[in-house]
This record gives structure tokens, C-alpha cells and sequence, in this order.
């Protein structure tokens, strides 16, 4: 069936493109998470780059696909990068290997591979390790760490962890208001907060958002997912907020924390589980922000973007189908008169 | 109103491919007179959608140029023309120029050189009623030229219930390489502006809106010269902004008009028609010079020395033609069309027909092999370039799968296969191979669904008609034996007036026992009936053969097997 017909002429595109791009856009956040947090992340990538690779290669070998076209086509290397950096920088080596292996082998291949998952692996990992491993999940680095006791605790040295981790700002914001009965100013003021967002993290998260707009601004992901996240987010934690200041955080610090810009532009644009349709992405993204602010504001782990992202992926079919798109000439009616057209 | 000031819009999608143009539009177009005429034309008989037209000549008749060889037949055909003077050498199947590799029914003239015209009188078409025109038109062979082929008589019927607004002239040419319409415009506007006068009387439309693409400046302004000198102020030659496929008909009424036509119906019920600035001209030269369509502009472009205009007559081979531009030894095959709709021809020396608005000599430098195709990563890329506000990769989704019925959902026959998705898709994905799978499929389907379904109903109408037969016979005889008693009643009460033969005797008879078999009763008064009419035919003069088979048949419906063939 499949004789070379036209078009003759195709647009440089590949997927290999579209993966670089997605890399190339999470430097400027991996700069800073060195910068700030220490060269830790870069040991997590290249654990979580390596497990990918092999994985990838054993499961299109098992599979009978071609290696060369697939492995090359960097998707598997996006999917690494992603949980390298969802996971903590100093979390055991084991489980970013293990993580990896389980969002390449079970959450991508045993699906059918590229294009046919419909969660998104790097958050399935996340989901299943926090959920089986919570405080090893929930260990962060503390800013300017010592990079030779960080990459210690990755390679199984013991967890004394006084003065290498430190609470997230997410962190402080649940025990505070919950626990210690503190005011969200009274958070505010504390050591996990920098001048506008966490402290350190204000600054990857600085680099997620440049990162994301360039995406954008390349066309590799449309704006209407991370908009409709972004904004439903403030609006749901700005109406919290304007009741009752003082024991829910303000809309910018929902923005600015925890994986917020993360999932906004890199996470929930995932093409492959996401919604297709414009009106469609823009419901995606709102429920996922909806999601995230519950599980945030009264839910029982510190943030939401993970379990937000599979839920929504869940609902994508059925959006998708109710947000089909008027096709050309079926949204006009026909003129009542043709004087009026 | 000023041209410039025209109020545009815009159709979603489309893409820019890279347009290839400047190639082929620094020559001016070689002239009919100046292309030397081949060894050999094969001209098909089919070159347009409608009916196949019946061949009018046969091998060793001599024609003239422009002698028509292709009779239409029905309303939708249109006729074929001999390209030159010369001696028909056959009339037999040779491959079409389609990329099926099917043959078609050609006529194979071998030139006597002298290339003399049959008598040519323009005919006097402003006095001319609809239907003679159109009759004239299609006598001409006068079609489509933007690619669709279709019979523009066909299209030249006024539609009584929606006046005709705007007249859309489609000079867009969007696709890559193509430059036979530019330099057309460039060189006979004038001309054509003629041929959309005339389509304008015809069509009786308010206004004219010529479409061409900003990347044709030159044909623009050749244009607004023709239309400033000819002074009407209801003609516009519009810019339109270049982006594929601005020269769909759909989109360029959209972009002329604002009016979206939706799928499977006409532009004529929105008050719009388009036409293309090739059939324009194709019409002035019908109805002005009275010149039947032999040729038309063709570009050719690709692997080839120097890629050119050529007006070629319809049935020169087209790597006859390729050669006059210097075909390069390495060419594959030849695509007809562009490279984003076009076709791959089956060989190279398949004939140049009516459709053919461009040759590109192919080699796999000029357009390599696709890269492999990858997974769909659902990106959405083809929903964003597509002009018709499609899902492509939904589509292709399910025609993968062969689930027809969900690649219909999602509105596959809205589908133009402009190749615009296909085009940007970064899995390099045929898309437009898929949606051209489906669709006949589909049709085939439907096809044997239709088949199917027609025996079902015979079958149902068959078995319905032996039921009613049945049941009628039923009910007649019932009525029958019911009149014949009643009658059989009265008949006694007035035995004496009937005529002195045997029926008073079984009439009497039957009286005597009315209690009887009403079947014995019928059967009696009919036998006797008959024996009446016997009787009265052998009294009379005539020979007594036909009056007795007279009687015997009139005798049998009465007897309860009428026939029931009329049904």
C-alpha cells in the first residue's frame, strides 16, 4: 500500500528535532539546579540517561523494533531527564534507576512504546516511588550543599542528613500551617523561602519558565496547556487566599514552588498522554490544576503535579472526544440570505 | 473599491513549503507554434471527470487540427480534439497518465506536419441561449485547468435561487514549482481577462475577485493593467498571502469572500463560483476564436536543464516535451502536478492531458526517499497545518487500525489530501496515504454494501410480489364468487330475458339449486358463458378461427386464472 506518494516534499522535521528541543530547554533549569543546589542533578541524569538507554535498547530488541531508529530518537532521554529532576538530587542511586527502568519498560514499552503510553512514564515513576519509598522521596538538598556528601548519599552512604537537606518550601507551608499553627507570613519569612519562590529553587524554577517559553516560541508545545494550568492554578489558590490569608499561600507562591513550572510546561505538554484539541488542553490543564491545589491545600503529600498528571491523563480520551474542533465550512451556517454575507 | 483596500480573510493551517518558482517563470512561455510537434500523439480519450467520450475516428482516417476525434457522451463528458493535421494510426488502450498504471482507450495520430486547422468560426455566444452554449462548450472540450478537470460547461449554469455575488478567478497557483498561471496572466492578461468577462455575463455576477499569491507580483500587476485598461470597476486582481493551499477553491473563496463551503456541497449556493485563470482563458479562446482546447500551459520544471512554459497540445508524450527542456539522464519518472498533490507517472512517455498543469522530472536527489516512518507521538503539528480544521492524527489513528467508521467520525471526506500534514509530520508518517486507503475502502465498501443491499431488496420485492399474487388471486376469486352469485341471483329472477341458448339452461340450473358449491355455480355460469359466445360466433358471417380464440380468451379470465403479468 505504501508507494512513495506526495507529498514529494516534507518540512524539516523529525522527533529527534522535537526530543532535542525539549532537552535543550531544560538546560537553562539544570544550570541553576547546579548552580544552586550543587552538581548532584548531574549524577541523577547521567544514572537516569544511562538505566534509560539500556532499557530502551533491551525492550525494542524484545520487541523487534529497529534500534537505530528508535534509540536515536532522544524521547527516552527526555523521559530521564524529566524524573532525574522531579526525583530529589540526593535520593539513593537505586531508586532513579529503578525508576527509570520502570517508566521505560513498563509505563512506555509494555504499552507499545513510543507514542502509545497513555501516562506519562516519568510521572508514573515518581508516583510509585513516593508512594513506596516517602521519606526517601521527600529528602531534598539544602542550597550551596557540599557536592562530596551529596553524591555520598547517593551511592548508599548513610542518611545523616542534618545540614544536607532541607525542607521545600511546600514542606514548610504543610507542617507550618498544619502542625506548628504558623501563618503563611510567618513561612514566608523562614529558611525555605528565597525572595519570590524557595530558596534556590526560585532559580531553577526561573529556568523551567525561560526553558517552557522558548518551547513555545519554537512551537514544540502550544501555550494553551501551560496557560490553562498556570491561570486555574492562581485563580483556585488566589480564591483560598483572598478568604483567608493568613492559613493558605498566595497565588504566586503556588506559581513559583514546589513542580508548578515544571508540570506547566514540561510535564503535562507531553504530547503523547496529553489532550490534543485547543479547548481540550485548556479543560487538561485546568482540571490538573484543580488537582494540584487540593492535593497541595488539603491532600496528604506535599505537592500534586505527579498523581494531577496520570489523573488527567486518565480523562484525555473523553476530553478529546467532547472538544473535537469545528471543521472548515461546518461552523457557518448557510447564510439566511446571500445579500447579508 | 480600491483592490489593495479589499477586506481579506484567512483559513486556519497551511504551510510554506519552499516554492521553487523562480526557476521556471524568467522564460517567457513557448508558444504553441514554436513546441515541435512529436512523432507521435497519444491522445486519451478520457481526460476529464464525466463520461468517456466515443471515439470519432478510426485508424487510417486523416484529421485536422482541431477536429474533435472524442464525442461527449452525457452531460458531464466533454469532448477530445485532435492536437494536430494527420493520419490517426490507431485507436486503442495505452497507459494513462494516471499513477494507477490503468490504460485508457487513446487515439495515436502521426503528424502529416502541414499542422492545419479546421475551419474555425467563432461562434456568435452573446445570442446564444444557456443550453446551446453549454452544448458548445462541452463540443469544445473545454475543462477545468486548475486540476480538477471539470467540465466547465457544467459550472456555467446559472443557479436561478442564489444570484451570483462574486466570480472567484483562482490565479493562486500555491503549489511549489508551478508557474504555467503566472506567466499565463503575465503574458495574456488581456486575454484572460476576456474569457472571465465572458464567464462574468454568463454567470451574471456582481463582482470578480481574481485571487493570485503575493509571490507573483508580476502577474498582479500584469493583471490590474489589463483590468485599469479595460475600465470595469467591479474586477479585482487581489494579493493573497502565500501560504499552501491558498489555491484550493475552498480556501481562496474564504480568503476572497469569508464564506467557508462546507464539504459536499456547492459554492453556487453560497452566491460564489471559482474558476481557474487557465480555463478563463480556455473559454475566450472557445467562444472569441472560436478555437476548440487542444493545449494548454504547461510548466516543467525539476531535473532539468532549463525549466520553462511550454504550450503543449494535449497528447504529446511527456518526455517529448521534457527533452525540449532538457531532460537530465538521471530522471526516476515524472511527477504531473506539484509536489505536494502531484502524481507519479507509471512511464515516462505517458501522454500530456488536460489536467497536467506541471511536469516535475523527479530523480531521488530532487526528491529523496522519505526517512522512515516512526511512531505518531501525537504531537498535533498535522491539526495545526491542516486547512480544514481536521485531527489528521486521529484519522490516521483509525484508518491504521481499518476502524472506517471512527476515521469517518472524524470527518475523513472533508479531507482535500493537500498533504499539509504529511508535510510537517515529524514521524514522517504518508498521512495522506492512509486517508487515500481509507477512503476507497471505504467507497468499496459501500460499494458491495450498495450491491448487497439492491439484492436484498429484489429479493424482498420478489418474495413481497409472490405474497401479493397470491393473496390477489385470493381476493378476486372471493369478489368473483361473491359478483357470480350475486349475479346467478338476479339472472334467476330474470331467466326469461336471456338470450334462447344453453346460458338460460345453466342459468337456470344454478338457480334451481342456489344452495350449491358457489365454485360449481361460477364454474357452470362461466362454461356457459362461453358456449354463449361460441354459439354467437359461429352465427356470425366471419371465419370461425379468430372469433373462437376470441373467445377462449375472453373466457379465461373468467375462469380464475388471469394473468397477472401486467404487475
Amino acid at each position: 500500500m505504501m508507494l512513495n506518494n506526495s507529498p514529494y516534499v516534507r518540512a524539516e522535521a523529525s522527533v529527534t528535532r522535537v526530543m532535542l528541543k525539549v532537552l535543550i530547554a531544560l538546560l537553562p533549569a539544570l544550570a541553576a539546579y547546579v548552580w544552586q543546589f550543587g552538581p548532584a542533578i548531574l549524577v541523577q541524569v547521567a544514572l537516569a540517561s544511562i538505566t534509560a538507554l539500556v532499557c530502551e535498547a533491551i525492550m525494542l530488541r524484545v520487541r523487534g523494533k529497529p534500534l537505530n531508529l528508535y534509540l536515536t530518537d532522544l524521547s527516552v532521554l527526555v523521559t530521564a531527564w524529566l524524573i532525574a529532576l522531579a526525583f530529589p538530587a540526593i535520593a539513593p542511586w537505586w531508586m532513579v534507576v529503578t525508576g527509570t527502568a520502570l517508566a521505560v519498560v513498563v509505563a512506555k514499552h509494555l504499552y507499545g512504546g513510543l507514542g502509545q503510553n497513555p501516562f506519562n512514564p516519568a510521572m508514573v515513576a515518581y508516583c510509585v516511588m513516593i508512594v513506596a519509598f516517602p521519606s526517601l522521596m521527600s529528602q531534598w538538598p539544602g542550597v550551596h550543599g557540599d557536592a562530596s556528601s551529596q553524591i555520598h548519599l547517593i551511592f548508599g552512604g548513610e542518611r545523616v542528613l542534618d545540614g544536607i537537606t532541607s525542607a521545600t518550601p511546600l514542606d514548610a507551608l504543610r507542617t507550618g500551617l498544619r502542625e506548628a499553627g504558623a501563618t503563611v507570613s510567618a513561612i514566608r519569612n523562614g529558611p525555605a523561602f528565597g525572595s519570590v519562590g524557595g530558596a534556590g529553587s526560585e532559580w531553577v524554577i526561573g529556568g523551567y519558565l525561560l526553558g517552557g517559553l522558548w518551547l513555545v516560541q519554537q512551537g514544540v508545545i502550544t501555550w494553551h496547556i501551560p496557560v490553562a494550568f498556570l491561570g486555574a492554578l492562581a485563580v483556585f489558590s488566589g480564591g483560598f487566599w483572598l478568604a483567608d490569608s493568613a492559613h493558605y499561600a498566595s497565588p504566586l507562591s503556588h506559581l513559583l514552588i514546589g513542580g508548578s513550572m515544571l508540570g506547566a510546561f514540561f510535564i503535562l505538554t507531553d504530547p503523547v498522554s496529553a489532550s490534543t484539541t485547543p479547548r481540550g488542553k485548556a479543560i487538561y490543564g485546568a482540571g490538573a490544576a484543580l488537582i494540584v491545589f487540593l492535593i497541595r491545600a488539603f491532600g496528604a503529600y506535599p505537592d500534586g503535579v505527579a498523581f494531577a498528571t496520570l489523573l488527567m491523563n486518565l480523562c484525555v480520551p473523553l476530553i478529546d472526544m467532547k472538544t473535537q474542533p469545528p471543521v472548515f465550512g461546518h461552523k457557518l451556517k448557510r447564510p439566511a440570505s446571500p445579500k447579508k454575507v | 473599491m480600491n483592490a489593495t483596500l479589499r477586506k481579506l480573510f484567512s483559513f486556519n493551517g497551511g504551510v510554506k513549503p519552499a516554492s521553487n518558482k523562480t526557476e521556471s517563470n524568467r522564460e517567457p512561455i513557448v508558444p504553441l507554434e514554436a513546441v515541435p510537434l512529436p512523432p507521435q500523439f497519444v491522445v486519451p480519450l478520457h481526460q476529464s471527470v464525466g463520461g468517456i467520450p466515443q471515439p470519432l475516428v478510426q485508424a487510417g482516417d486523416k484529421v485536422l487540427k482541431g477536429q474533435r476525434i472524442g464525442g461527449a457522451t452525457g452531460a458531464y463528458s466533454s469532448a477530445i480534439h485532435a492536437p494536430t493535421s494527420g493520419t490517426v494510426l490507431a485507436v486503442e488502450p495505452r497507459l494513462m497518465a494516471h499513477t494507477s498504471g490503468l490504460t485508457m482507450l487513446s487515439v495515436v495520430i502521426e503528424p502529416d506536419g502541414r499542422d492545419e486547422w479546421i475551419e474555425l468560426t467563432p461562434p456568435d455566444w452573446r445570442n446564444m441561449d444557456g443550453d446551446t452554449l453549454r452544448d458548445y462548450l462541452r463540443d469544445a472540450g473545454v475543462v477545468g485547468l486548475g486540476g480538477a478537470v471539470f467540465p466547465s460547461h457544467m459550472k456555467l449554469r446559472q443557479d436561478r435561487s442564489t444570484p451570483m455575488h462574486t466570480l472567484v478567478i483562482n490565479g493562486a497557483e500555491c503549489e511549489p514549482f508551478i508557474t504555467c498561471d503566472d506567466l499565463l496572466m503575465r503574458e495574456r492578461a488581456a486575454d484572460v481577462l476576456r474569457g472571465i468577462i465572458i464567464i462574468r455575463t454568463l454567470l451574471d455576477a456582481k463582482e470578480v475577485a481574481i485571487g493570485i499569491e503575493d509571490n507573483k507580483p508580476e502577474a498582479v500587476a500584469a493583471m490590474q493593467a489589463a483590468i485599469a485598461a479595460n475600465g470595469d470597476a467591479t474586477i479585482h486582481a487581489v494579493a493573497v498571502p502565500t501560504r499552501y493551499p491558498a489555491g484550493g477553491a475552498k480556501q481562496l473563496i474564504r480568503v476572497l469572500t469569508g464564506i467557508e463551503v462546507p464539504h459536499g456541497e456547492r459554492s453556487t449556493s453560497y452566491g460564489v463560483q471559482c474558476f481557474n485563470v487557465g480555463t478563463a482563458y480556455a473559454i475566450y479562446q472557445a467562444l472569441e476564436l472560436g478555437r476548440p482546447m487542444i493545449s494548454r500551459i504547461l510548466t516543467v520544471a525539476g531535473n532539468v536543464e532549463h525549466p520553462r512554459n511550454y504550450e503543449v497540445r494535449f497528447g504529446t508524450p511527456m518526455d517529448f516535451i521534457a527533452r525540449q527542456a532538457g531532460l537530465k539522464p538521471n530522471t526516476d519518472a515524472f511527477i504531473m502536478g506539484g509536489p505536494m498533490m502531484g502524481f507519479r507517472m507509471p512511464a515516462l512517455d505517458v501522454p500530456v492531458v488536460k489536467a497536467a498543469n506541471c511536469i516535475i522530472a523527479s530523480s531521488p536527489a530532487l526528491f529523496p526517499p522519505p526517512p522512515p516512518e516512526m511512531a505518531c507521538i501525537r504531537c498535533g503539528a498535522c491539526a495545526r497545518a491542516c486547512p480544514t480544521d481536521l485531527q489528521p492524527f486521529e484519522m490516521y489513528w483509525h484508518a491504521r487500525s481499518k476502524n472506517f467508521g471512527k476515521v469517518q467520525e472524524f470527518n475523513l471526506f472533508d479531507c482535500i489530501e493537500c498533504g499539509c500534514c504529511a508535510f510537517v509530520c515529524p514521524s514522517h508518517i504518508p498521512l495522506v496515504d492512509y486517508y487515500r486507503f481509507a477512503k476507497t475502502e471505504i467507497w468499496d465498501r459501500e460499494r458491495k454494501k450498495n450491491a448487497a443491499d439492491e439484492a436484498r431488496v429484489r429479493f424482498e420485492a420478489r418474495n413481497e410480489r409472490a405474497e401479493r399474487e397470491k393473496r390477489e388471486k385470493a381476493e378476486k376469486l372471493a369478489a368473483r364468487t361473491a359478483a357470480a352469485r350475486a349475479t346467478l341471483i338476479t339472472e334467476g329472477d330474470s331467466a326469461a330475458a336471456a338470450a334462447p341458448t344453453a346460458a338460460p339452461a345453466a342459468a337456470a340450473t344454478a338457480t334451481a339449486s342456489t344452495e350449491v358449491d358457489p365454485k360449481k355455480a361460477l364454474i357452470e355460469a362461466a362454461i356457459a358463458r362461453a358456449k354463449a359466445k361460441k354459439a354467437a360466433a359461429a352465427t356470425a358471417e366471419s371465419t370461425s378461427a379468430a372469433p373462437a380464440t376470441q373467445a377462449s380468451e375472453t373466457a379465461a379470465p373468467t375462469s380464475g386464472t388471469e394473468p397477472t403479468s401486467k404487475e
